[in-house]
């Protein structure tokens, strides 16, 4: 078990070495969350109620991910590097987790300046509306990199990846703002939980067939 | 260590080959010739587990660990440097004294004063050394090789004549190549594709 988890670690810090280098991912994110949030300040007519600045902080967050997965299998995908990794004695699914790994810890930073200007902009943030971002994190980049895993096979993985992600993203939305915007925040981040666990373990036990034939 | 029977690869309605039979004994030198899109590529992924045949049946015996496949592609990542590359697959290849291995290889291939280069500003020779040194690392019992000549210049030609001639007769090799004579002395077997 340590050895797959060395690998899971040695194939996540790849990932960041390669973000340290390129810059071709996290900046994006960065920018376009931040010029989300300020379209959103405008585009919302004054007056406008608390709740319907949670909900497009949601909308702002899972389209953020999604450019951020959309990048994720570049760097395998332009060289074949994938084949190289497939080939490796390791558990394949230490791949997509690596992945995911990588892809929470930009998705996260990417929230680091979010958060901040969401409340700049809207509203402040609560302790709740942050775990939720937490445990939405986890449940977005599993079946994130998942989909993106399956994408990266087929002529139109550009309209794969949000054709198939976004409407899995779908219980995330609602767990998430069911959160932010009640007072009693635990079932929905019982919701957001299970959801975690269950994708995660699905997208964990069968990416080895989604990156073989 | 390789056995084909009736083995056909199609993509879509595309017949790439058909009806295959293939025996290369444990230790044999392979050679699969023939023109471009005969289906040697695609033959040498068949055997490597990369894809599955449209019809027929192939057994390799030797584990996943100990196949090393060297693809039209160097298969490294060209953010990275050839240090971390060949790091990167040694971990992941479980590869004993690493360090120590990687070092002897890029030495041996004439990559040592490249190391911490990142592979982006490799030739297409030196990506085809790296590759070699990224297929060796582990010491395969079982060698894919596609091309192997491909982008390396008399002197790498040589490097790899002396490697291969090395392992010559301990590892089984399976060799797509369309200079069959440079390999012609190694070789136990032919399949031709036309």
């Amino acid at each position: 078990m340590s050895g797959y988890f060395a690998d899971v670690a040695a194939l996540a810090r790849k990932d960041l070495l390669l973000e340290l280098r390129a810059r071709d991912t996290l900046p994006a994110m960065l920018l376009f969350v931040s010029a989300a949030l300020v379209i959103f300040h405008f585009a919302l007519p004054s007056g406008t109620g608390e709740l319907a600045g949670l909900g497009l902080l949601w909308v702002a967050i899972v389209f953020t991910a999604l450019l951020g997965l959309s990048r994720a299998f570049v760097a395998e995908r332009e060289h074949g590097v994938l084949d190289g990794l497939v080939l490796a004695p390791s558990d394949r699914s230490a791949i997509w987790l690596g992945k995911s790994l990588a892809a929470l810890t930009f998705l996260a930073l990417a929230e680091i300046i979010a958060l901040p200007l969401f409340a700049l902009f809207f509203s402040g943030i609560d302790a709740g509306t942050v775990a939720a971002v937490a445990l939405a994190d986890v449940g977005i980049c599993a079946v994130g990199v998942f989909v993106a895993a399956m994408s990266i096979a087929t002529r139109a993985r550009e309209l794969l990846l949000p054709v198939i992600f976004l409407p899995l993203a779908i219980p995330v939305i609602v767990g998430g703002v069911g959160a932010s915007v009640t007072d009693s925040p635990g079932r929905y981040f019982a919701f957001l939980a299970l959801y975690d666990a269950l994708f995660a373990t699905i997208c964990w036990a069968s990416f080895e067939y989604v990156v073989t034939e | 260590m390789i056995r084909a029977r009736g083995l056909s690869m199609r993509y879509g309605a595309k017949r790439i080959f058909d009806k295959v039979e293939l025996d290369v004994e444990r230790g044999g030198f392979v050679l699969v010739t023939g023109p471009n899109g005969s289906g040697k590529t695609t033959l040498l992924r068949l055997v490597a587990g990369l894809v599955a045949p449209s019809a027929g049946e192939i057994a390799v015996d030797v584990d996943r660990g100990r196949l090393g496949f060297l693809a039209h592609e160097a298969l490294v990542y060209r953010e990275l440097t050839a240090l971390e590359n060949l790091d990167l697959y040694g971990r992941l290849y479980r590869v004993a004294e690493r360090r120590e291995r990687i070092g002897m290889l890029l030495e041996r291939f004439d990559l040592w004063d490249a190391r911490n280069e990142r592979t982006a500003s490799f030739s297409r020779g030196m990506l085809q050394r790296l590759a070699l040194c990224r297929v060796l690392l582990h010491e395969p019992e079982l060698v894919l090789l596609d091309e192997p000549f491909a982008g390396l210049d008399s002197e790498g030609a040589e490097l790899l004549d002396r490697e291969l001639a090395v392992r010559h007769g301990w590892a089984t090799f399976l060799v797509a190549t369309h200079e069959p004579e440079q390999l012609a002395p190694l070789a136990t077997g032919r399949l031709a594709f036309r």
